[in-house]
């Protein structure tokens, strides 16, 4: 069984920090080749603008009218022949899940890879009915039989070189080319045996009651055409008001999340297959899950961050996901927009240190493509933490005092500096004094003395 | 769970915030103004880029030009919707060299035997998009989309006439907001992987290749 990585940042992010040195640099490999592409796409500053802008207003526009359009969603989804469920929680959406199954009587089921889903614990969820559950994307299902948890919401073995995933399938495949052709070998017979079909949704289409599953190996329209139910998860914010938001919402994302144009496969499924068709699922449901979306809808703040339409370009850039890894962050989504979203889906306690999980260097807000405020949300979540925390208060309020008068200013360096072979001796002040500091070396004199000393002036 | 329903919907409104917003601005995705020549060649760019093979048969009888092309590419024959009028085409033009197999029974009745076949699934378009080097394929009861998933090779007829210059510009002009079908495919390549190394690797689940086959006007004619 897998677990998810530790709910303890610091500790995963000192262990990440630490890790074998090429999975790192596979890592830094792969973020490079992610950016540049990603950079090649949008080489355009006024498009870029004017794309943002647009897919930025769209968001906005659905939060705008979140309740109404999920109701228009479910109507016209109801009409396609598509069932709609609801559910609150992980376990409410497991339990539908698990109805489901049982009622058809399903033992094989083929999942393609879902943030969602992972969120939820899906797949185990189902095997603990008894059913069997393929990964059915390349490196999904390698990552599955290897025991390892996905580090990158796009990507999900971003750490891994072709060389690293081949032996997780256990089978004597070296190379890239004989790895695809073994997955392909093998996951067609699950396809054409499977009772059912698992995938996310990318967007769901209120106007045409339209599911829109973006990929490229094949393996979503496999899930979704193939087994006999087609069961499809989505978190709540994914809906968008009409058929003419998909344009700009899937340009935005594919070219964000891997520098393409378009992936291989776009489907647009609106309904199970009609009655004079000769192939295609013949139930389609749809999960709408909530799982603290609602919570943070209710502040007009967070709910920002339901703008978010999974692309992973803020991960992609972030320095600390860089050097960390995708495993140092608890839950589902690693990188800017999971430091965010985790507390708020395992609560506050959990993923406090996440807060510290950031330069403030601000990459992330000017490549997200729907124009979350994620500079502004971090601070804000910091701030929240180190009040919740209150360990650091004191220390920050000396701090502004000593800076707020120039005498003290200058009497808190001379303390520092006669301090100076003492203080690196000296136990931290905090117990959030990240560990990895160096300790402090006082220089003899201080920068204006130095300044002075090589005839530069103060002024 | 109507309660789950019920309660996701009233948080929702507790919260919502009614101001005003100013619509999107869709114009911008107005078609960029290409020659009908300058489309066909960069979405053919675009498209072999990302491993799509082409077949120009504006000049020639296509499905002559298609057996010639699966004899010398050791393709074993086709799997074909028999009831349209490509397909009629397609079953009345056969030289027999090579299998032709009619997609005739529900998926379910055969689902083994197609997995098992080496040949080309072929299919009909309806049209092209150069923004994004795509094809429609618009699934329906006479041509299964399995024929463009399963089979390890595609092929796809495309009417050289019938290429826009975005998508949202197709959407528009084919209305397809009030007539979805179960499933609508944008294609834009064999089927492929970003997550093995840096560049894409072509061959997963869907088709290990795409094929497809310019035609002037309607391929059924």
């Amino acid at each position: 069984m897998i677990s998810p990585p530790t709910s303890d940042f610091g500790n995963a992010a000192r262990e990440g920090m630490h890790d074998d040195s090429q999975a790192r640099t596979q890592a830094r490999l792969a973020l490079d080749g992610l950016k540049s592409r990603r950079a090649v796409q949008f080489s355009d500053p006024h498009e870029w603008a004017a794309l943002r802008a647009l897919g930025g207003l769209i968001r906005e526009h659905t939060l705008r009218h979140l309740p109404e359009l999920l109701e228009t969603l479910e109507t016209n989804l109801t009409a396609n022949g598509i069932q709609v469920h609801w559910a609150e929680t992980v376990e409410q959406g497991n339990a539908i899940v698990a109805r489901l199954v049982g009622e058809e009587q399903v033992k094989q089921m083929v999942k393609a890879q879902s943030a969602v889903c992972t969120e939820m614990g899906l797949h185990h969820a189902i095997e603990s009915l008894g059913v069997t559950v393929t990964e059915s994307d390349v490196v999904g299902g390698l990552l599955q039989q290897g025991r390892e948890w996905p580090s990158h919401m796009v990507i999900p073995a971003l750490h891994k070189t072709g060389d690293q995933v081949a032996p997780l399938s256990g089978a004597t495949v070296t190379d890239v080319e004989g790895l695809c052709r073994m997955a392909r070998r093998t996951l067609r017979d699950k396809f054409a045996a499977a009772d059912a079909g698992l995938s996310g949704v990318n967007f769901a289409v209120a106007e045409t009651g339209t599911l829109v599953l973006v990929e490229n190996e094949g393996n979503a329209r496999m899930c979704a055409s193939v087994p006999r139910m087609h069961i499809a998860v989505m978190g709540l914010e994914k809906v968008t008001a009409r058929l003419e938001d998909v344009p700009p919402l899937l340009s935005l994302l594919t070219r964000s999340a891997s520098g393409q144009a378009i992936t291989a496969y776009v489907s647009m499924l609106s309904g199970p297959r009609r009655s004079d068709e000769k192939d295609g699922p013949d139930a389609v449901h749809l999960i709408i899950l909530d799982n603290g979306r609602t919570r943070l809808y209710a502040d007009p703040q967070w709910r920002k961050t339901l703008q978010c339409i999974r692309c992973g370009a803020c991960q992609n850039h972030c320095p600390i996901y860089d050097k960390v890894g995708g495993h140092a962050y608890p839950g589902a989504y690693s990188g800017l927009i999971g430091t965010i979203l985790a507390p708020q889906q395992l609560g506050n306690d959990d993923a406090g240190t996440l807060a510290q999980a950031s330069r403030l260097c601000h990459p992330c807000t000017e490549v997200c493509p729907v124009l979350i405020p994620l500079d502004k949300l971090l601070i804000r979540r910091r701030i929240a933490q180190v009040q919740a925390a209150g360990d650091d208060l004191w220390l920050w309020r000396l701090w502004a005092l000593i800076h707020r008068f120039p005498l003290l200013y200058r009497l808190h360096l001379v303390v520092l500096r006669s301090l100076g072979r003492v203080l690196p001796q000296m136990k931290p002040p905090s117990v959030n004094w990240p560990a990895a500091l160096h300790p402090r070396r006082m220089t003899a004199q201080n920068l204006h003395q130095l300044a002075r000393a090589q005839r530069i002036s103060d002024a | 769970m109507p309660d789950a329903r019920h309660a996701i919907l009233a948080r929702l409104r507790a919260a919502q915030d009614k101001g005003h917003l100013p619509p999107p601005d869709y114009g911008r995705l107005d078609p960029r103004g290409w020659s009908a020549a300058e489309r066909l060649n960069r979405l053919r760019q675009t498209m072999m880029a990302a491993g799509t093979e082409f077949l120009d048969a504006r000049a020639v009888a296509w499905l002559d030009a298609l057996q010639q092309w699966l004899a010398a590419q050791d393709v074993p024959g086709c799997i074909y919707a028999p009831t349209t009028r490509v397909g009629q085409k397609i079953a009345a033009g056969w030289n027999g060299q090579a299998p032709l197999v009619p997609f005739l029974r529900p998926l379910a009745d055969w689902k083994d035997e197609l997995f098992a076949q080496a040949g080309a699934g072929i299919t009909t378009t309806h049209g092209g998009i150069v923004e994004t080097g795509s094809l429609i394929l618009w699934p329906d009861a006479l041509e299964p989309r399995s024929l463009s998933l399963i089979p390890p090779v595609h092929v796809a007829l495309l009417d050289c006439r019938q290429i826009y210059d975005t998508l949202w510009q197709a959407m528009r002009e084919q209305n397809w907001q009030s007539r979805m079908p179960a499933n609508l495919l944008l294609l834009s390549g064999p089927s492929c992987t970003m997550s093995l190394g840096s560049e894409p690797v072509v061959g997963i689940h869907g088709p290990k290749r795409l094929l497809v086959i310019l035609v002037e006007g309607d391929p059924a004619a």
